[in-house]
């Protein structure tokens, strides 16, 4: 029983770190997108966190997710404070330009 | 005083090579001259008492290697066959010493020639002395250096160059068939000392040698083995080459070499192992058979050369394989005693030759020469003495060897005595059609050469003449003195020194042939020498014209051309041994198979891997994204799966390792980029 539950509870978190993995490999035009997929990344992780607080019944997984919310929302600042500097160097935003270091 | 004769040209050698430039050019002939004489006198001596007086003398000086069995010592032993020998090398090499001072005058490298002619001196004398195989090695190996050092004397001219490296390899080829000897004699009687082989010899004629499937007669195999030193050494068919280039040195190298020292090492080896070829009738079949072709093979090749000095190599080759057959035939004392003479007429032969050279402005092709009579009467006489000696004619030296060689492979009424002495008896009616082709050539008919050389020309100096007269003194009467004292039916002057089982001894058989037969040789003899001056005086342009038609012209070619010998080993031989060493053993192995698995191949594995792995930062965002995460994946697989044993995590796992595989191949096949 625990392990059907835990399994699909588990499942939600683990398919919507997925997506948004997928959206970091597979998006190739628009770092708006990458960042959204982080942060969809980061939403999952949070799911995750509250989902094993409740299911521990441990309070440290809401204040680490609560943490985690104020990082990803200062990150998201810092990032898209980047992208918009770079939009007026370059004047795009794909991320296949971003290419200035090869092996 | 034993060990002076050998030790005294060492001393005289390294003081003159090394201290050339002290004593000067004058200092060095004379010091190693004196060197050789002083050798020369004590062998006198060392003959009168251990030849004469019948007491050997054994000397063991220091000892040299010991290690376990292995015992081997610096020793000296003198015996009737080692004075026989002492006498002809020092003897000879005296003279030639004196010579050399004639004929080198001009030379600007006199400390380093006289030192080499004495350092060949020393090592022969080792050679002969010494008293175990090992000493005997190094003195054959002693004398393959100096022979090397003294025909590319002139180390400018490339031939000379060229002769030196091919007699050195080709002797090296026999050495190694002589170190393969001395391996097998201690294998075999765990001992390398002549007097422990030799008394042992008898007890092992049953001893086999296995070698891989087959097993081997030890005392044939030994027999054999040695006799291929010997063929390399005394220039035998089938490594004979070297010797005709060896003619490429100065002249008196070439009487040193052919006459006294080097060539007969072979003979000599031959007899000292007599004890030992005596219980191995199959190595002396071998031996005669080849000594028979070889007298056969260089007497025909002598024929038609047309070098001077070449011809006298050929008759060199000649006469030593009238020893060898001799030895085979287990005639050991007539082949040491036709050693002993044929020393005294080469030399004679060849320092006549270098005199007529040293007339003609260095000039040695006997079609430009002719008419020299007039000019060198002295060398004339000397030559036609040397000449006559070589092919036997009566009451002269080489008859009185030649002729019992020849009687006694008729006396031995076996097929390869037989077929030896047709060989022979052929051979000998060659060399006297040679010889006097040689004389005639050189000293009868028009002058062929240059006016001015000509009208500058002089007969031998004296320092020159005066060896000359004392090897013709020797090329008369030598033979005469000697033979009763060295083959004499019953003569007791070997001793112990040389063995001959009672059944293979032809020498009281040999008194009764007919007389035919004994009178056989020299009647061929005088004919052959007929036949020459009436041939190039009478038929000189029929035989011109003779050559035209095709198949005496391919005769011709195929004799002058040495039996095509030179070219079949060039081509089957030599240019195949060059082509392995540069295609397989070169560029396969080393620059090959060898460099490819070591450094080069190390260096470049390094570096396409290391390109091959930094182009998998291929700079876009994502990708760096995709390896991080197949890191991370990697890294939590291995260090977790083991640990994990629940089923979840195995299909978590494999979840996982299928998107991330399906993500590679979507992102390889989307920008078609190359990650490895």
């Amino acid at each position: 029983m625990v392990w059907g539950i835990s399994v699909f509870k588990l499942s939600i978190p683990f398919i919507i770190f997925f997506i948004g993995l997928s959206g970091i490999f597979l998006n190739r035009r628009n770092i708006i997108i990458l960042l959204m997929s982080v942060e969809l990344m980061l939403l999952s992780i949070n799911f995750g966190f509250i989902l094993f607080s409740v299911y521990l019944d441990d309070i440290v997984g809401q204040i680490f997710s609560l943490l985690v919310l104020t990082v990803a929302a200062a990150e998201s600042a810092i990032g898209l404070a980047i992208l918009v500097i770079y939009y007026r160097v370059r004047k795009t935003i794909s991320i296949e330009s971003i290419r200035l270091m090869k092996g | 005083m034993y060990l002076l004769i050998v030790f005294i040209p060492l001393v005289t050698s390294l003081v003159s090579g090394l201290g050339g430039r002290f004593i000067g050019k004058l200092g060095s002939q004379v010091l190693t001259s004196l060197g050789v004489l002083m050798s020369a006198t004590l062998s006198s001596v060392a003959f009168y008492e251990v030849g004469i007086c019948g007491s050997p003398c054994y000397v063991e000086f220091l000892p040299w290697i010991s290690s376990d069995m292995l015992r081997v010592y610096w020793g000296f032993q003198f015996d009737s066959l080692t004075v026989v020998m002492l006498v002809v090398v020092t003897y000879v090499s005296t003279l030639v010493h004196l010579y050399s001072i004639g004929y080198m005058s001009e030379d600007p490298h006199i400390p380093r020639f006289m030192s080499y002619l004495s350092l060949f001196t020393f090592f022969m004398l080792m050679l002969v002395t010494g008293d175990n195989l090992v000493q005997l090695f190094f003195g054959w190996e002693g004398v393959g250096v100096c022979s090397y050092l003294l025909i590319s004397f002139w180390y400018t001219r490339i031939q000379a160059n060229k002769a030196a490296l091919k007699a050195m390899v080709m002797n090296r080829v026999g050495d190694f068939g002589l170190s393969l000897g001395i391996f097998a004699s201690f294998y075999v009687f765990k001992s390398l000392d002549y007097a422990t082989i030799f008394s042992l010899a008898p007890y092992y004629v049953d001893f086999q040698i296995p070698f891989l499937y087959w097993s081997f007669g030890s005392l044939n195999l030994i027999g054999i083995l040695l006799f291929v030193g010997a063929v390399g050494k005394s220039a035998q068919l089938g490594l004979h080459t070297w010797l005709p280039d060896a003619m490429e040195g100065p002249t008196p190298v070439s009487a040193l070499i052919h006459a006294a020292t080097m060539v007969t090492a072979g003979v000599f080896l031959i007899s000292r192992c007599s004890p030992l070829y005596e219980y191995a009738p199959k190595a002396l079949l071998v031996v005669t058979i080849i000594g028979g072709t070889t007298a056969f093979f260089a007497a025909t090749t002598g024929l038609v050369q047309n070098d001077l000095k070449r011809v006298i190599a050929y008759s060199t080759c000649s006469q030593l394989g009238y020893m060898i057959f001799a030895c085979g035939l287990s005639g050991y004392s007539i082949g040491m005693f036709h050693l002993m003479n044929h020393a005294f007429f080469k030399a004679l032969l060849f320092l006549s030759a270098g005199s007529v050279i040293h007339a003609l402005a260095d000039e040695q092709d006997m079609r430009k020469m002719g008419g020299m009579l007039n000019i060198v009467p002295l060398t004339y006489t000397m030559m036609l003495i040397g000449s006559m000696s070589l092919m036997g004619f009566p009451f002269l030296t080489g008859f009185y060897s030649k002729d019992v060689i020849l009687e006694f492979s008729f006396a031995k009424y076996t097929i390869d005595s037989s077929f030896v002495f047709w060989l022979g008896v052929i051979s000998a009616f060659f060399t006297a059609f040679y010889s006097f082709r040689l004389i005639y050539l050189t000293f009868f008919g028009e002058p062929n050469s240059i006016r001015s050389v000509v009208s500058k020309s002089h007969d031998a100096p004296v320092i020159m003449a005066l060896p000359l007269m004392l090897l013709c003194l020797g090329s008369v009467f030598v033979g005469y003195i000697f033979r009763d004292l060295i083959i004499g039916l019953g003569t007791d002057f070997w001793g112990s020194a040389l063995y001959v089982s009672p059944h293979n001894s032809a020498h009281i058989d040999s008194e009764f042939i007919p007389h035919m037969v004994k009178l056989m040789p020299v009647c061929l003899s005088v004919l052959g020498a007929l036949a020459s001056l009436y041939v190039y005086e009478k038929l000189a342009l029929e035989i011109g014209s003779l050559y035209k038609t095709a198949i005496w012209l391919s005769v011709y070619k195929f004799l002058n051309g040495r039996w095509l010998f030179d070219s079949v080993y060039n081509y089957f031989v030599a240019e195949k041994l060059m082509s392995f060493g540069y295609h397989i053993s070169f560029k396969t192995l080393d620059k090959g198979i060898i460099e490819f698995m070591g450094p080069s191949g190390l260096i470049s594995l390094i570096s396409t891997w290391s390109i091959r792995v930094s182009r998998l930062n291929t700079g876009y965002l994502y990708h760096s994204a995709f390896l991080m995460m197949l890191g991370a994946v990697i890294v939590l697989g291995v260090t977790r799966v083991c640990q994990m044993e629940s089923d979840i995590a195995y299909v978590k796992l494999a979840f996982v390792q299928v998107i991330c595989g399906l993500f590679y191949l979507g992102s390889v096949g989307r920008d078609s980029i190359k990650l490895i």
